[in-house]
């Protein structure tokens, strides 16, 4: 476990709920990425204008953090783009169907006692990892 | 004007966290979830601390009228788990094990130089799009 990071894990954890909280207090909307996305495919201005302002800040936030401490991310050489092509449709198409993806549910749905929430976290956890095992232990196909 | 600053000052402190907590690592998300192969569980801490803070807030802050800057809260208001859901949930999670990337780490990715974000970010709109069609 030499890569095991808890304390900046948490600290980002922090971060990313208390830009949720903001985001709920201020605007009233839950910061589930998968949904402000998709919300960009069909809405009126009001409803692009902030979804593209907290997508943008994302972009900047990553940015930012990224000049003053690079260590923090590890770019991923030679992933095959056909896979991540795959597994990315698999994404969208997903948490269009079941809702929201792991901000929306695990983050935001959960805290405000949603069960809905709490089934699709359980499902995709547990189908992220059925899915790696297989990948990894059974196909061997990514290291 | 006020609801869009907002969003992005929020959006911004959300990169940062994804970002700090190596969620946009995804050999470290793959890691992660392999229980079975050199299991690095660091990540559960991110919705550790996460779900600290909105776990804390949430519920005090729905029961407002309104939030600050709107005339209502935006949530969903279904309650039933149905079907779609948990096939939703699956899929989701087989993309998400596949690639190491979810929604958040693949715009914030943008952010960090990488070729990969544009590859999730397009692919997501597919299935998105895709989804709209299966819906019809």
């Amino acid at each position: 476990m030499e890569n095991f990071t808890p304390y900046s894990a948490f600290s980002g954890g922090i971060l990313i709920g208390l830009a949720a909280t903001l985001l709920l207090l201020f605007t009233g909307r839950i910061a589930g990425i998968s949904g402000i996305m998709g919300g960009m495919m069909s809405a009126d201005r009001t409803e692009l204008f902030w979804r593209f302002a907290f997508l943008a800040g994302i972009v900047i936030g990553a940015f930012l953090f990224h000049q003053i401490r690079p260590d923090f991310y590890q770019p991923r050489e030679n992933f095959p783009v056909w896979l991540l092509a795959f597994g990315g449709f698999l994404v969208g198409f997903g948490t269009r169907m079941g809702n929201g993806c792991t901000s929306g549910h695990a983050v935001c749905g959960i805290a405000r006692g949603s069960i809905r929430s709490i089934a699709a976290t359980i499902t995709f956890m547990a189908s992220g990892f059925l899915t790696v095992y297989i990948m990894r232990h059974i196909l061997g196909l990514v290291t | 004007m006020k609801l869009i600053v907002m969003s992005l000052i929020s959006g911004i402190l959300f990169g940062i966290g994804l970002t700090l907590s190596q969620m946009t690592n995804p050999d470290k998300v793959l890691n992660f979830l392999d229980i079975a192969g050199n299991w690095d569980p660091s990540l559960i801490f991110v919705m550790v601390g996460a779900l600290t803070v909105t776990s804390l807030f949430f519920r005090k802050i729905i029961k407002r009228p309104t939030p600050l800057f709107d005339k209502e809260f935006y949530l969903s208001s279904k309650s039933v788990i149905d079907k779609p859901l948990l096939i939703g949930a699956a899929i989701f999670g087989m993309g998400w094990g596949i690639s190491g990337y979810c929604p958040g780490p693949s715009v914030a990715g943008l952010g960090l130089g990488t070729s990969e974000a544009v590859v999730m970010i397009f692919s997501i709109y597919m299935g998105f799009i895709a989804h709209r069609l299966y819906n019809k």
